[in-house]
Order: C-alpha cells, then sequence, then structure tokens
C-alpha cells in the first residue's frame, strides 16, 4: 500500500518539475493546424475570375444545406457563379463540397478563428470567400 | 543603578504590554492572511502543474495577481441567503469556521523571546500553560461551523455535507488527540513553549525522532480534520456539489475558502511545533524556520490533494476508528512503558 503512495506521489511530483507542462497559451501562442485541417472554405482564383464553373455538385451534396450558389453566363459563355455563398452557421465543416468540385475550385483553409458578433457576419459571400 | 530586565507584563506596564501585544496580533494576523491569500495560488500553480497545466497565468506575471482578483470578484457577487435557510445560524456558520482557526495560531510560538531596552517580549501571541488543550478545543469548534452551515442551509445535499463533517471531524480528532497525548507524555507540558523548549537541544530533539507513528497519525488525522483531500467527505464536490456550502455564495464562500487555508496553516504549524521543534529548528532564525516548516507542510497537503482520490466514506470511518485509532492508544502505552523504564 504505501508502495503504491509513493509511485503516486513521485508521479505528481515529475509533472511539477518544469517542462512538463502541455498547456499552450492561445492567444499569445498557437497550434499549426495540420495540412488536412479543415477551416474556413476559400474559392480558388485563376488569373481573372474564380475557378469555380457554377456546376451544382457542391451544394447538391452538402448534408447541411448551407452553399448556395446561382449560376450565370460571363460574355465569353463561359459559367461563373453569380452569387455563391456559404453560411457558416449551417455549415459542418465536412469537406464533401471540396471532395466533389470537379475544377478544385474550393478549398479549405487553416483558419479556425471563427466567432463573430452578428448573425449576418457568418454569410460569406464570394467575394469574402475569394480572399 | 539600572532597571533589571523582565518580561512585559500587563500588571507592571500596561500601555506597553497592550502596544507589544498589538503589533505582535497584527503581525501574526497579517502574515497568516497573506500565506492564506497566497497559499490559494500556489495551489492552484501546484496542481496546475502536476496535471500538466499551468494554472493562472493571465493576471500580471505567472497570475501572481489571481488571489486579488479573486477577492475582488467574491467581494462584488451578490450575497445570496436562501429563503427557506435558518437566517442567523447560516450568517453565523461561516465566521465559526473561519474564527477558530485564525484563534488558534496565537499560542504557535514563533521565535525566541525578544529584548527591547529591559523588557522580555515573548514572540507568541498569548502564552498558555494549557496549549495543547486549547488546540484541541479550537479543532472542535470548527466542527460547528461546519455542521451548521449545513443544517442551516436547507439544502440536502449541504445537510449531508455537515453530517458526514461532524462524524469525520469528531473521529479523527480522537486520533490526533490521542496522537499529541504521547507527545506531551515526553514533554510533561502542556504549553506549546515548553514542548519546543524541550524539543530546542538539536534536530535530534525534535519528536519526530521520537514519536514518528504519532507524528504520521497526527498528519493524516489533522489532514482529515480540515477536510482536506484526500478526506474532504464534507465537501465532495463530485457528489455534494460542495456540500456544506453549496449555497453559499459571495463573501460568505471566501469566508469558507479562507477557513480551508487557514486551517492548513494551522495543522501546519501545530504539526511543526509539536514534532519539528517549531522554530528553534535548524537555522538560527525562529520565524524563519516555523514558516519553512509551515510551507513544507502546506506543499505536502497540497501534493497529495494533487495526486489521491477522495477516500469513500465507509472507508474513511473504518481508518479512523479501526486503524488510527488502534494505532495511536498502542503508541501511548508503549510511550507510557518506555518512559517509566528510562526513568
Amino acid at each position: 500500500m504505501f508502495k503504491e503512495f509513493i509511485q503516486g506521489l513521485s508521479i505528481t511530483f515529475k509533472h511539477l518539475l518544469p517542462g512538463h507542462s502541455t498547456t499552450v497559451q492561445y492567444p499569445d501562442e498557437r497550434l499549426t493546424p495540420s495540412p488536412r485541417f479543415r477551416g474556413l472554405h476559400r474559392l480558388v482564383p485563376t488569373q481573372d475570375r474564380e475557378k469555380c464553373v457554377a456546376c451544382y455538385l457542391c451544394p447538391t451534396v452538402c448534408p447541411a444545406k448551407c452553399i448556395t450558389v446561382e449560376s450565370a453566363e460571363n460574355e465569353k459563355g463561359e459559367k461563373y457563379p453569380q452569387v455563391y455563398e456559404i453560411d457558416l452557421l449551417r455549415c459542418i465543416f465536412c469537406g464533401y463540397c471540396v471532395e466533389a468540385c470537379p475544377v478544385e475550385a474550393l478549398e479549405m483553409t487553416a483558419e479556425y478563428e471563427l466567432a463573430n458578433f452578428h448573425r449576418e457576419d457568418f454569410k460569406f459571400n464570394k467575394k469574402r470567400l475569394l480572399k | 543603578m539600572t532597571p533589571e530586565v523582565e518580561v512585559l507584563s500587563l500588571s507592571s506596564h500596561p500601555l506597553l504590554f497592550l502596544a507589544a501585544m498589538l503589533v505582535k496580533i497584527g503581525v501574526v494576523f497579517g502574515v497568516v492572511l497573506f500565506i492564506v491569500a497566497y497559499a490559494t495560488w500556489v495551489e492552484r500553480k501546484v496542481i496546475g502543474h502536476m496535471q500538466t497545466r499551468l494554472g493562472p497565468m493571465r493576471t500580471f506575471w505567472h497570475g501572481l495577481l489571481q488571489p486579488i482578483a479573486d477577492g475582488m470578484k467574491l467581494f462584488f457577487k451578490e450575497d445570496i441567503v436562501p429563503s427557506q435557510a435558518d437566517k442567523v445560524s447560516y450568517i453565523l456558520a461561516p465566521m465559526m469556521i473561519l474564527v477558530p482557526s485564525l484563534i488558534t495560531v496565537a499560542i504557535i510560538p514563533f521565535g525566541a523571546d525578544l529584548q527591547i531596552g529591559n523588557y522580555i517580549i515573548p514572540l507568541q501571541v498569548a502564552e498558555l500553560n494549557i496549549g495543547v488543550l486549547y488546540i484541541l478545543a479550537m479543532a472542535g469548534l470548527g466542527v460547528y461551523g461546519t455542521v451548521l452551515a449545513g443544517w442551516s442551509s436547507n439544502s440536502k445535499y449541504s445537510l449531508i455535507g455537515g453530517v458526514r463533517a461532524s462524524a469525520q471531524m469528531v473521529s479523527y480528532e480522537l486520533s490526533a488527540g490521542l496522537a499529541i497525548v504521547a507527545v506531551f507524555m515526553l514533554s510533561e507540558t502542556l504549553s506549546t513553549r515548553g514542548i519546543v523548549d524541550a524539543q530546542s537541544a538539536s534536530v535530534l530533539h525534535w519528536y519526530v525522532f521520537k514519536q514518528p507513528l504519532a507524528f504520521c497519525l497526527f498528519v493524516v488525522c489533522g489532514l482529515a480534520e480540515i477536510n482536506r483531500t484526500p478526506f474532504d467527505m464534507p465537501e465532495a464536490e463530485s457528489e455534494l456539489v460542495s456540500g456544506f456550502c453549496t449555497e453559499y455564495s459571495s463573501m460568505k464562500y471566501a469566508l469558507f475558502f479562507m477557513a480551508e487555508y487557514a486551517n492548513m496553516i494551522v495543522i501546519s504549524a501545530i504539526a511543526a511545533t509539536l514534532f519539528l521543534g517549531g522554530w528553534s529548528g535548524p537555522t538560527p532564525f525562529g520565524a524563519v524556520n516555523l514558516l519553512g516548516k509551515v510551507f513544507a507542510f502546506m506543499f505536502f497537503f497540497i501534493w497529495l490533494r494533487a495526486t489521491f482520490p477522495r477516500v469513500r466514506y465507509d472507508q474513511l470511518m473504518y481508518l479512523g476508528w479501526k486503524i488510527f485509532l488502534p494505532l495511536a492508544l498502542a503508541n501511548i502505552v508503549i510511550t507510557g512503558f518506555v518512559v517509566v523504564l528510562v526513568n
């Protein structure tokens, strides 16, 4: 019995020694998410426009139904999304939209600090997603 | 003719005596309250690191101002008295738990006699020739606060906490008291001052070497008596949602909190005085010796809290009545035989 007491005490004492803390002091230091981390979405741009061809595969596959796409045609006759909006309050960050995209126009970034003050601020439109 | 050196007393120099007394009380009280405040910080830091966390970090450098922030927060909290509570005892209980622990410090000697001019001032707030008895009496009084708090809150959990407190404290007080009996069988005095003097010759004269069993019993029973983990049955936040102090808020809760740490200081100081030579220990500075021992004990208590889970209630009672009590009694009998044989 006493042997176990001493074992327990020695374990806690070992942890007390410097260098055993696993805490990350969050706002001062941040962990870098892994490369496959699923954070905020980003629409991938080409030279003059977004890559997206408004094929509607992402809103179709989205289980949370948080993506709104309205397609239109530009002067060159290419399809492009006139409206592309993701409602982050509904998004579950499953990444299916990224997988579904045939032209790799959508990706997920390491951005995870998504808190905001107003409901409207969680609606990410095309302009914000292209950043 | 120069006046003779004399002990400052109330009858010969009432004003000087009062002044010296007030200074001593102020210093002791201030030091105890300061330790109480920073014991909370140390506890959170030490337990944090033992659990591979950091503890408070945001208030000033390494959270050093945390006790002040906590105090201010508790001070500005709403002071709630439940409508069905027994008002008088509800308000009285936190005071009744804090006061006995604070006044027990009065009989702890913290240094050799101080000579100022022609007067000798003993460094002890109150020299009582029945000091040990006083310790036991105050420890007994402490139970009332807990029980009253549990009962007057008029809540199931609080009541269970209070009832547990009474049973636990009564049974462990017995073993702790019997452990002390062995000490004054050796010292042949009940005065804390006398007990320190009896141990002051050298480190080897400390009673911890003559009474190792009594020392262990006293520390463990003391721990149980002040309701620290692993014996914090009255509080037991995981089963009784804080037990006797569930319904308390604001400064009343802060008083319970302070009482817990004050009790820790008191038990540490008593153990240091009775078993580790009090202030007379290794370095020539009395107060430093005593404080060092108190801090060592408090660190040990915090360490225990970080290590061991709470014992079950029946284990607690089993331990108290069937192991510690017979051990303490056997220790007294053996000590008695040895004392008679040696003399």
